[in-house]
């Protein structure tokens, strides 16, 4: 169903998402091509998490058509979507607290394993190969996020940013074409920010388009290519950073009606 | 007293083999499966069933045939197993805790008066025991063929170590026992990986199954029960969940049961171990080597 290079990477269209009487996701719509970072912005609650959720699979969006690489993929089951090239984060982090740091980072190559039960058993070449394999590629993708904690402790015992940058790698030892940040930025230090502008430089430099959700409007400014706001489940505002910035739209969604008219939204967000 | 402490390995690697299954499956999808014993029934009644058939040839080969039998036994009881997780535990994944718990209770009456309706209810006896020849070790009278069995079960369990610590199965599994919605965005495939879980925790009992065939002579289509029950015991008092507390666990369990027969007689065995637990539970509840037990939704 591929159509070649020119339909974009990932393309969200008109999404819908119903819980009973609840539009969670009302009307979204954006696409991505290679090495683009696009923001979803806005209040808790507007339905950032749930496209999310709707795009890797684990909710079935109610309305609304989503395509990666010019497939349809609305509805197929998580493991499928994970299959094609999607690859995520969480908002609160789920590592795999009881395995090594190197082993979170190693499940994340799973699916390029080539060894099967015989191989394993009979500890043959191949097997101690895409083992090799899959602890050198482990290694590169923590050196690429700038781990500086021990690998071979648990995962759980590492410091909280650094917990981050490991969910990061995992994420990227699938070799995603497209990675979807749940507020990465949530919980760091100024300094762990700064760095964490920088990875996100150069994971898109990689020509991994990312999908970014987090409410630190300085980051979100200085990172996005493109930002959409939604706001209790609706599209309010898409557009460049400077453009989103101005939208009259956006101030009163995180403002009120009646608010000094010459505050922008930047700061307002940033108040948050 | 050697022999005593000898008797306690034996029968301890058998419990062992089976609290494996046990722990395996509790630790990757959080279900008490009770068929489990069942399926180490199972096994010893298909290494009973092949025995029967070949009869003549396991005479003659000795411990050659009775090593074939066990991994017809294995490869049986572990699909055996797959099919138990396909068809009774898969299509209620999500289900409340308690529905899956009454399934497998339901599933181990499936598996018991099935083989019942099969075998019939009398004992069977088994065509191989494990007499033999004996060697004096350090006072204790032990024959060639409990020491090879001794010896499989250890090569089984270390064998399992290994898939778990060292492959990339054994990270699917750990890493679905941590977190399966996770897991599953990691692209790992994991129904897949349950299956393959359930086949060898099977497998394992299958063999315990067998092996205790050889070992006491009599199988009955109830024999999974008492043992499910001690295997499961062993689990807990290893940390259930945790792949080297099952095996300690066992151990604990067959050496506790051996001491106690020699001290306050057979009928008295059960009383004094599952007492002597009670007291460690009661004392270390998460069990040897249980960190913690961690509730999650």
């Amino acid at each position: 169903m591929s159509t070649g290079g020119t339909a974009p990477l990932l393309r969200v269209q008109d999404l819908h998402l119903d819980f009973g009487g609840v539009k969670a996701v009302d009307g979204l719509s954006f696409q991505v091509n290679e090495g683009d970072l696009l923001s979803l912005v806005g209040p808790n609650g507007a339905g950032k998490t749930s496209a999310f959720n709707c795009i890797t699979g684990f909710y079935k969006p109610t309305g609304g058509s989503i395509t990666l690489h010019g497939a349809d993929i609305t509805g197929l089951r998580p493991s499928a979507i994970a299959a094609r090239g999607t690859s995520r984060t969480f908002q609160n982090l789920r590592l795999f607290g009881e395995l090594t740091v190197l082993d979170n980072v190693r499940a994340g190559t799973h699916l390029r394993l080539r060894q099967n039960a015989l191989d394993a058993l009979l500890h043959t070449p191949r097997f101690r190969r895409s083992e090799r394999e899959a602890t050198d590629e482990a290694n590169r993708w923590l050196d690429f996020v700038g781990l500086r904690g021990d690998r071979g402790g648990l995962a759980r015992n590492l410091p909280y940013g650094e917990q981050r940058r490991v969910e990061i790698a995992r994420a990227l030892a699938r070799r995603p074409t497209v990675l979807l940040l749940d507020e990465p930025a949530a919980g760091l230090n100024y300094g762990e920010k700064t760095e964490l502008l920088d990875l996100l430089h150069r994971i898109s430099g990689l020509g991994t388009a990312i999908v970014l959700i987090e409410h630190d409007m300085d980051l979100v400014m200085q990172v996005s290519r493109r930002i959409v706001v939604l706001n209790f489940g609706r599209e309010i505002a898409d557009g460049t950073p400077e453009e989103v910035r101005r939208n009259p739209d956006v101030i009163e969604a995180y403002l009120g009606k009646d608010d000094e008219e010459e505050a922008t939204s930047e700061e307002m967000m940033s108040r948050e | 007293m050697t022999q005593l402490l000898w008797n306690g390995l034996f029968v301890g690697s058998f419990y062992a083999l089976v609290a494996l299954g046990y722990t395996m499956v509790y630790g990757i999808i959080r279900l008490l499966n009770f068929a489990h014993g069942d399926l180490y029934m199972l096994g010893a009644f298909v290494g009973f069933g092949v025995l029967s058939v070949a009869g003549g040839l396991a005479t003659g080969l000795g411990f050659v045939a009775l090593l074939i039998v066990l991994i017809i036994a294995m490869l049986v009881t572990g699909t055996a197993g797959l099919l138990l997780e396909r068809i009774a535990y898969r299509p209620l994944r999500g289900a409340p805790r308690l529905s899956v718990l009454i399934t497998a209770v339901g599933a181990s009456f499936a598996i018991e008066y099935g083989m019942r309706l099969v075998a019939g209810p009398n004992p069977e006896v088994y065509p191989v025991r494990l007499a033999g020849d004996s060697v004096n070790v350090l006072g204790a009278r032990i024959t060639i063929q409990q020491a090879s069995l001794i010896l499989i079960a250890v090569l089984l369990m270390a064998g399992l170590q290994w898939l778990v610590m060292g492959t990339g199965t054994g990270r699917a599994m750990r890493a679905i026992s941590q977190d399966p919605t996770a897991a599953l965005y990691m692209g790992i495939n994991v129904d897949a990986v349950i299956a393959r879980t359930f086949f060898i925790g099977s497998a394992l009992a299958g063999a315990a199954g067998v092996m205790a065939g050889g070992y006491y002579g009599k199988i009955d289509f109830l024999m999974g029960f008492i043992i499910g029950l001690k295997a499961f015991t062993a689990a807990v008092i290893g940390g259930i969940g945790n792949i080297k507390g099952a095996m300690l666990g066992g151990l604990a369990l067959g050496l506790l049961e051996s001491i106690g027969t020699a001290w306050i007689g057979g009928q008295w065995r059960d009383v004094f171990a599952f007492s002597f637990l009670i007291i460690f539970l009661t004392l270390r509840p998460t069990g040897i080597l249980g960190e913690r037990v961690t509730e999650r939704v």
